[in-house]
């Protein structure tokens, strides 16, 4: 239950709360991490909150986060200047299960802060990019001014993945979809035979989009989402990320479909 | 040696004699505060002698019994989990840097003192097994690693009567115990006869055994016990029908029935405290005032509280009534998928020490009931 | 005007009507191209014509002083444009924007008002087409109100 320090290379502002940190173990050892894992992050004592990772997994030099500030905790962190160390256990986690959907078309529907935790996966598929049919990445952020790296978004473009964005409202200069990210199933013209879904964002958002998914006939064992509740030890030992049956950082945080849909129509469990 | 023995009642202190000359810190019942809870005893003297509990629903008094026996009573408030998962254990202690760093990190070091339990009922000794393999079963062992069960010295006690609340036989953890003990004792008392037949259930014991005056045991004093259990597994307080009772309430989550219970329960926690087997944690950063130290502590938490839930925007099970649900069908169904078996090892101990006297085995029967009799109006 | 008729049919939402409510459609539509950025939708003006989008990025706006023009929702290739040709009281409710250089079939919407008089099975056809296009955009709607990516408001 020690955490390990890492020292802070850079920062950058995403958004008006949100920050992207990029770390360094100070042992030097590489973080070796899966696409969709998760680390317990703290910044000098003031809590520790579970955080997606979102770098590279082919750079374990490297441990990238990106981080929304909104209470005591995260505000530490994203306080955190180059030079400052950071507090990290981890990683812990079920990740995206990217192995075992190789050969499929994939399409990854990401809301919000959503887009962070899939970011591995992509640069992992994008790296295997021969080993994947279509990568499509289905965005949705609340204006255009939150969507998170938009040059990125150009970059993977252009390696393969094909990418639509849509935000829930926006000035006359944004040039791209508005509506909710549903909506995107259409232009994205999937085909749904081969097709498997990764999903990240509110719970509201992926219940939507796979039951919009499903709809057009996506097998539920072919969508896969990443699962948030109140992780505290990460380790399966404090109980609070309990939903239904699942420990979600010991079977999740990424699970599929079919076995968690019938316990997110249960409210409040 | 294995087998079975007796021990009189004048020789019971040998017993205690022998594990302390072994160095082992006995733990066990004693009266305090008008209840019987666990501490560490050093004679027989200290034990409840003559007392008896009775037990209800929000209901626990000590009454004198008109015999001097030593274990005439079920369970009290306190169950052994303490020593496994104690209440507040601090993990580690550093300073932090100018750079936000940690330093100068210590971690206490880890007591493993002896224990010996004098006491343990079947059903805690079920609930010992089911809190070992939580925290020691999973990929990543209980950081605060405190009692290693298997280095515990236990004297297993098996119940001369239930209590007003137990259900061990429901839940298949009782009332005899079977295994997980090194000495098992059943208190004969009658008329002037006061002795205790002994099973052996380990090396250790036999060894323990050896030290203490004791005769082998005729089948007079075999089936004397025999009856004894017997009797007790009559007595049981309550009933729990564990048929299906997994699918029973992943069926039932949208019930009205945990509206009603909703009504009664002040979501104060206590069936979690009280419960053996409750293991939930919660981990939290303390710093001292100027933020220059800071020490990591895991401290009991309860699914009841409001902010166990919490995630951004606020708790997931905001309601009194999604948290009772959420207890309940923890303890008696998603432990199956998450652990292999029950949760619950029917002690009774939520049912005596909840203040409004909430009974999860009457919460069980209703449900199960209106899916039988779907018509009754409960 | 045959090309039409296949056109039309293709859509998801004139799929499966039948070859004479078909050429009765295109019967009243005729292809359009509207320049990116032109606002060819304007609200409050008389919705006498609805659009089905053959290719290209139409928005819907709404323009409030101060705030200036906010999209509320871009429609795409396949999707039909503007509902009110079929409702009292027969008048855009939005701003209309081409996003892109867009192709459009334009539908007198008049026109087949009257037609829908006079042909009921044409107008049952015609109204289930658009009250399911209401309730997509509806649901749609619903999800951007909840503001899920905003700000989570405080709470207990």
């Amino acid at each position: 239950m020690v955490p390990a320090p890492f020292d802070v290379l850079a920062k950058r502002q995403d958004t008006e709360d949100t920050w992207t940190l990029e770390l360094q173990p100070r042992s030097g050892e590489p973080f070796e991490f899966a696409p969709g894992q998760f680390t317990m992050l703290s910044a000098g004592g003031a809590g520790e909150v579970p955080m997606s990772i979102s770098g590279d997994p082919d750079e374990p030099q490297r441990l990238v986060h990106t981080v929304h500030s909104l209470g005591l905790a995260t505000q530490a962190v994203c306080e955190a200047e180059p030079g400052q160390v950071l507090s990290v256990r981890g990683p812990f986690g079920r990740p995206w299960p990217l192995e075992a959907i190789e050969g499929a078309d994939v399409v990854i529907a990401a809301g919000g802060l959503g887009l962070p935790p899939v970011r591995p996966a992509i640069l992992r598929m994008l790296a295997h990019r021969e080993r994947y049919g279509r990568l499509v990445l289905l965005y949705s952020a609340r204006t255009p001014e939150q969507v998170l790296f938009p040059d990125e978004l150009t970059a993977w473009s252009e390696r393969g993945l094909e990418v639509l964005v849509t935000v829930d409202s926006a000035g006359p200069e944004w040039r791209g979809h508005v509506g909710v990210v549903t909506r995107l199933i259409r232009p994205a013209k999937l085909e749904t035979g081969i097709l498997v879904a990764m999903s990240c964002g509110p719970e509201v958002m992926m219940r939507f989009m796979l039951a919009a998914l499903a709809d057009d006939g996506v097998r539920s064992d072919r969508m896969f989402v990443s699962m948030e509740r109140n992780m505290q030890c990460g380790i399966g030992l404090c109980g609070h990320c309990q939903l239904g049956p699942k420990l979600l950082c010991r079977d999740g945080p990424v699970c599929v479909w079919s076995e968690i849909a019938p316990w997110l129509s249960v409210r409040e469990l | 040696m294995t087998g079975v023995h007796v021990i009189e009642r004048g020789d019971f202190d040998g017993l205690l004699a022998a594990l302390a000359r072994r160095s082992y810190t006995i733990v066990g019942p004693t009266v305090r505060d008008r209840a019987i809870v666990y501490d560490e005893i050093t004679s027989a003297e200290d034990l409840p002698i003559g007392w008896t509990d009775e037990q209800d629903g929000g209901y626990y008094r000590l009454r004198r019994r008109d015999d001097e026996a030593l274990f005439g009573y079920a369970v009290g408030p306190q169950s052994w989990k303490q020593y496994q998962l104690p209440a507040n254990v601090k993990l580690w202690r550093a300073r932090v840097d100018q750079d936000g760093g940690l330093s100068e990190v210590t971690e206490p070091p880890r007591e493993s003192p002896r224990l010996a339990f004098l006491g343990a009922r079947s059903c805690e000794l079920h609930a010992i097994g089911m809190l070992d393999r939580v925290l020691l079963g999973g990929a990543h062992p209980d950081p605060a690693d405190s009692a290693r069960t298997e280095d515990v010295f236990i004297i297993a006690v098996q119940c001369a009567q239930a209590g007003g609340t137990c259900f061990c036989v429901s839940m298949n953890t009782g009332p005899v115990a079977e295994r997980g003990f090194d000495l098992a004792l059943t208190e004969i008392l009658n008329g002037a006869m006061h002795h205790f037949v002994v099973e052996v259930g380990s090396e250790r014991g036999a060894d323990v055994l050896e030290e203490v005056p004791h005769r082998e045991a005729a089948d007079v004093d075999r089936n004397a016990a025999k009856a004894v259990h017997a009797q007790t597994a009559s007595q049981m307080g309550r009933e729990l029908d564990t048929t299906d009772i997994k699918g029973l309430l992943y069926r039932n989550y949208e019930h009205p029935r945990w509206d009603e219970v909703a009504e009664r329960c002040l979501t104060c926690g206590n069936c979690t405290m009280v419960c053996p087997t409750c293991f939930c944690t919660t981990v939290e950063d303390v710093t001292d005032l100027e933020g220059e130290h800071v020490e990591r502590h895991q401290r009991w938490d309860s699914c009841f509280t409001i902010d166990y839930s919490h995630i951004h925007g606020g708790a997931v099970r905001p309601s009194p009534r999604s948290r009772y649900r959420q207890w309940m069908t923890h303890k008696l169904a998603s432990w199956w998928d998450q652990f292999g078996t029950s949760g619950c090892v029917g002690c009774g101990r939520c049912i005596t020490w909840c203040p409004v006297g909430i009974d999860l085995t009457e919460e069980a029967r209703a449900i199960r009931d209106s899916e039988e009799r779907p018509d009754a109006n409960d | 005007m045959r090309m039409i008729n296949e056109l039309i049919a293709a859509t998801p939402t004139f799929a499966g009507l039948e070859p004479a409510h078909l050429e009765l459609l295109a019967g009243c539509a005729r292809n359009e191209h509207v320049a990116a950025g032109e606002l060819f939708i304007r609200e409050g003006e008389a919705a006498d014509r609805f659009f089905l989008i053959r290719r290209g990025l139409v928005a819907l706006e709404v323009d409030a002083p101060g705030r200036g023009a906010m999209q509320i929702q871009t429609l795409h290739e396949g999707e039909v444009v503007g509902w009110s040709w079929l409702f009292a009281p027969f008048r855009w409710a939005v701003d209309g924007r081409a996003v892109e250089s867009c192709g459009l079939i334009a539908f007198d919407g008049a026109c087949l008002r009257g037609k829908c008089e006079d042909d009921h099975e044409l107008g049952y056809q015609l109204m289930r087409r658009f009250a399911a296009v209401v309730i997509d955009r509806l649901q749609g709607t619903r999800l951007q109100l909840l503001d899920l990516y905003g700000r989570a408001p405080a709470s207990a």
